[in-house]
């Protein structure tokens, strides 16, 4: 087969602007979601009801695997520092990692997959059916009415997600470190009370969670406005939400750990 | 589902995320620190400080009763500075002696306030007269070997 060399680069060209043209989309999509965003403060209702879907919905997933993912800390973490004699440390290492890493990153993760996906799905779905289009014929604006309460909604969930994980798993290290392991109880809290700072560590941790959520929120409802108006349309836009966001999250948490924990010692 | 079961339902959500917010901040990050108290800034001069990192915990008599808040090179006698941040509930006398110390034999470096016996107290930007400089273990290493090569000149061949 002979392909034309040229053509090599007008693929890699293609590729090149088209995702740009889309960021340049996403980036005036939210903008103008910006700009009805106080509107929504006027009819609360409407986030209480993308808050429960999104938020409360997410309860069980995020406080079981928090649990889950502080117990395997805790196992590895004995593991490692029984070798140099000093266990009480184990509440330290959980808590740092949980509050600073782990705690915003999952949850976000898990926010993409369990609320993202179906956030985009309903609106890919609406999308389809001209659900917005005909909103749009009686006047009334699908961004505050749609997209707004939704996005908002991803935005006060994931930082309170992310502290109910974070919480969960340092109950669930303690479960596994003092219950079963029997590390002193006093030394488990207080060296963690020691080493970590409400400033430094926590403070920051949500405000990652908060970006996090921010990144969350716009990519779903940008990803199930934007849907091509079919089935396999819809089901694309789910997908894309999931990776896009999923690869945000890491991206921004590398972005922000940096500029958040370079300059300590 | 109506109105007010949704209400309750993130009413809920709302409350267990502040929980476990003030959770972080009280059981695990330990809140109730005197970082957000009043604080005086004093000065100390060390000939060594060692490992010392800011945001050291300064102790006196085993207890934390401030930071280390910055740590810079005077660049005229070559001495390190660190201002130490101290919460406002202690004073100590202007005799007070400042040492560089150790928790434990690999723990953090931290800078041990010993109060004198002045009735006269330190207060914002004051300097601590008398320091102790950190122990540098290859220099505690060395001078104890020359000790020992000056003590039996005789037995070494």
């Amino acid at each position: 087969m002979n392909v034309n060399p040229l053509s090599l680069f007008t693929a890699l060209g293609h590729a090149l602007t088209s995702r740009l043209e889309r960021l340049g989309l996403a980036a005036r999509f939210a903008l103008s979601v910006l700009r009805v965003l106080g509107v929504v403060f006027l009819r609360f209702g409407l986030i209480i009801r993308e808050l429960y879907f999104s938020g409360v919905r997410s309860l069980s997933i995020v406080i079981v695997s928090g649990l889950f993912v502080g117990m395997v800390l805790a196992v590895q973490g004995y593991e490692v520092l029984q070798r140099y004699g000093s266990t009480e440390a184990l509440g330290v290492i959980v808590a740092l990692s949980l509050v600073r890493e782990l705690g915003p990153v999952v949850t976000a993760l898990l926010f993409a997959g369990r609320a993202s996906s179906a956030v985009t799905a309903e609106i890919g779905l609406m999308r389809a059916t001209d659900q917005l289009a005909a909103m749009d014929m009686m006047a009334v604006d699908p961004l505050a009415r749609v997209i707004a309460p939704r996005f908002m909604a991803a935005v006060f969930s994931v930082p309170l997600l992310a502290a109910l994980f974070s919480a969960a798993g340092v109950g669930g290290a303690w479960i596994i470190g003092v219950k079963l392991i029997g590390i002193d109880d006093g030394a488990f809290w207080s060296q963690m009370q020691a080493s970590v700072d409400v400033r430094i560590d926590i403070v920051n941790g949500i405000l990652k969670s908060v970006v996090f959520g921010i990144a969350v929120g716009l990519i779903s409802v940008f990803e199930g406005y934007f849907a091509a108006p079919t089935a396999e349309g819809v089901s694309t836009a789910t997908t894309r939400t999931v990776v896009t966001s999923s690869l945000t999250v890491l991206l921004l948490d590398l972005v922000l750990t940096v500029m958040m924990f370079r300059g300590l010692n | 589902m109506n109105r007010s079961q949704f209400d309750l339902a993130v009413g809920a959500f709302v409350a267990l995320g502040i929980l476990a917010l003030l959770f972080l901040a009280m059981k695990v990050g330990n809140l109730t620190g005197f970082d957000t108290g009043t604080a005086y800034v004093i000065e100390a001069r060390f000939d060594n400080i060692g490992g010392m990192k800011v945001r050291a915990p300064v102790k006196s008599a085993g207890v934390v009763v401030g930071r280390v808040e910055s740590i810079s090179l005077d660049g005229e006698t070559y001495e390190a500075v660190a201002r130490l941040r101290i919460s406002s509930a202690f004073r100590f006398s202007k005799d007070t002696i400042a040492t560089i110390l150790t928790s434990g034999l690999l723990g953090e470096q931290y800078i041990g306030l010993e109060p004198g016996g002045v009735s006269e107290y330190l207060v914002q930007g004051d300097r601590v007269m008398k320091t102790q400089s950190a122990m540098v273990l290859e220099k505690l290493i060395s001078q104890f070997l020359f000790n020992k090569a000056a003590e039996t000149p005789g037995q070494t061949k």
